[in-house]
């Protein structure tokens, strides 16, 4: 589904503009106070299709990250203070420089995140676990359901059964384990319209039926909302849900967690160099106001700059708050 | 003016409209009884089920529905929290023929 489609269908349900509410609160405009995560989104090809995904990745995409952007990246980390390197995709693993990346990116001492679906990591990409540990990398993954059933309605047949597989290897290796300086930290996003639980109420499901049922553990569970963007919008339009989802993500608006929101700290790179204050604008096509490329990085502007808003981050705001940490609101936390 | 509309679920927070004083107590009290206790917020949601299905209160069942799938529940679980309120309610009505048998009993020559 097309950027303007996908806005426009979102600006055009019986419900306060997110601007508006947030207006009402005195939150609006939102400025952004600096920069603590670069976000990159190297690729958009995947080896899955799943349901929920806001970027719309799959096995047909070509989108991916050259090299040269990725060193101009590097550049940036190197000159601004920016604790946080989160990689994503797609399957970021796919992108044939990610290697040399984090091997580069790790020499920095900054917290290195992958966002990896795990389930590549059972084959042609295996090497990527020693990668991931020589380098301290940060894994994490999404995993719907602790049961096989909801997670492979989300992200396709066997993907529980293999990521299961992996989350065993990767705890072999010391992942997941308390004081190994490994982590693996696991996403829990609903497997239908609906909004997620407790994150801590959830963690401690996951925890103990994973352990229990499969012999896993993992370090910390986030909860994320899923974004009514890209396929899970096409899900929400085509099952009729789409107005009772966003009506109930803007009923649950919660201010404490507009205050955390994850873009007022993040600036998302997309594959092109174009940068975004998240990486659900980046789908839509939203940029950051100055319309600023990666090779025009400047910390001043873009550590002040005024966020770009809209109805899908009722997504972000709603209940204990949704990011890419988890919940936002500080009382769950 | 229709009894039951969905949308009326979104005005529960409004039932103290004339009684702040005491729909505020009504909500912290609320708020407490189904949060995480000795009991989990999970278990809680499941007895919260059960006692909305027995209730017939679609409001809550919704509710109720929701909640427990947000917190992991599946559609199995949820089925049999069904099965346990119908085996109470009928378990209850049945109990209650003891009184009927005693009353029978003293009337019978």
């Amino acid at each position: 589904m097309d950027p303007q489609d996908q806005l426009f269908a979102l600006d055009n349900l019986c419900l306060p503009k997110f601007i508006d509410k947030l207006r009402a609160n005195g939150q609006y405009p939102m400025p952004a106070a600096g920069v603590d995560v670069l976000q990159m989104n190297i690729c958009r090809k995947c080896n899955l299709f799943c349901k929920h995904c806001h970027v719309g990745a799959g096995p047909h995409r070509t989108e991916m990250m050259s090299k040269q952007l990725m060193g101009k990246c590097l550049e940036i980390l190197r000159e601004n203070e920016i604790s946080t390197i989160d990689v994503t995709g797609g399957a970021p693993e796919i992108n044939p420089h990610l290697e040399w990346f984090l091997d580069n990116a790790s020499l920095l001492g900054r917290r290195l995140i992958v966002r990896s679906n795990l389930t590549l990591l059972q084959e042609e990409y295996r090497h990527f676990i020693d990668i991931y540990v020589r380098n301290k990398v940060e894994i994490v993954t999404s995993l719907p359901h602790y049961k096989e059933d909801g997670t492979d309605k989300q992200r396709g047949k066997c993907a529980f059964t293999t990521i299961v597989e992996v989350i065993k290897q990767l705890n072999a290796r010391g992942y997941g384990k308390e004081n190994s300086g490994l982590v693996l930290n696991l996403v829990h996003n609903p497997t239908g319209f609906y909004l997620p639980g407790s994150q801590s109420a959830l963690a401690h499901e996951y925890k103990s039926r994973l352990l229990a049922d499969h012999g896993v553990s993992f370090n910390d569970l986030f909860c994320i909302t899923n974004m009514p963007v890209g396929r899970y919008l096409e899900h929400l339009q085509k099952s009729d849900n789409l107005t009772d989802y966003m009506a109930e993500l803007a009923a649950a608006f919660n201010p404490s967690a507009a205050e955390n929101i994850m873009c007022k700290s993040t600036i998302s790179v997309s594959y092109d160099g174009q940068l975004y204050d998240c990486d659900f604008n980046q789908m839509l096509g939203l940029p950051i106001e100055s319309h600023a490329h990666v090779n025009e990085f400047d910390m001043d502007t873009i550590g002040r700059r005024r966020i770009v808003l809209a109805n899908h981050c009722y997504g972000c705001t709603a209940g204990s708050g949704s990011s890419c940490q988890g919940s936002t609101d500080k009382a769950e936390k | 003016m229709q009894y039951y509309e969905t949308k009326d679920l979104a005005d529960f927070p409004n039932i103290g409209e004339w009684t702040s004083e005491e729909a505020g107590k009504f909500f912290d009290y609320y708020t407490k009884a189904t949060g995480e206790g000795k009991l989990s917020e999970r278990e809680k949601s499941l007895i919260a089920l059960a006692v909305a299905a027995t209730q017939n209160c679609p409001y809550c069942i919704d509710a109720y529905t929701n909640k427990c799938l947000s917190l992991g529940v599946d559609k199995e679980e949820m089925m049999e929290v069904f099965h346990v309120g119908a085996a109470m309610m009928a378990g209850i009505t049945l109990a209650h023929s003891t009184q009927m048998r005693k009353i029978v009993k003293k009337k019978e020559m």
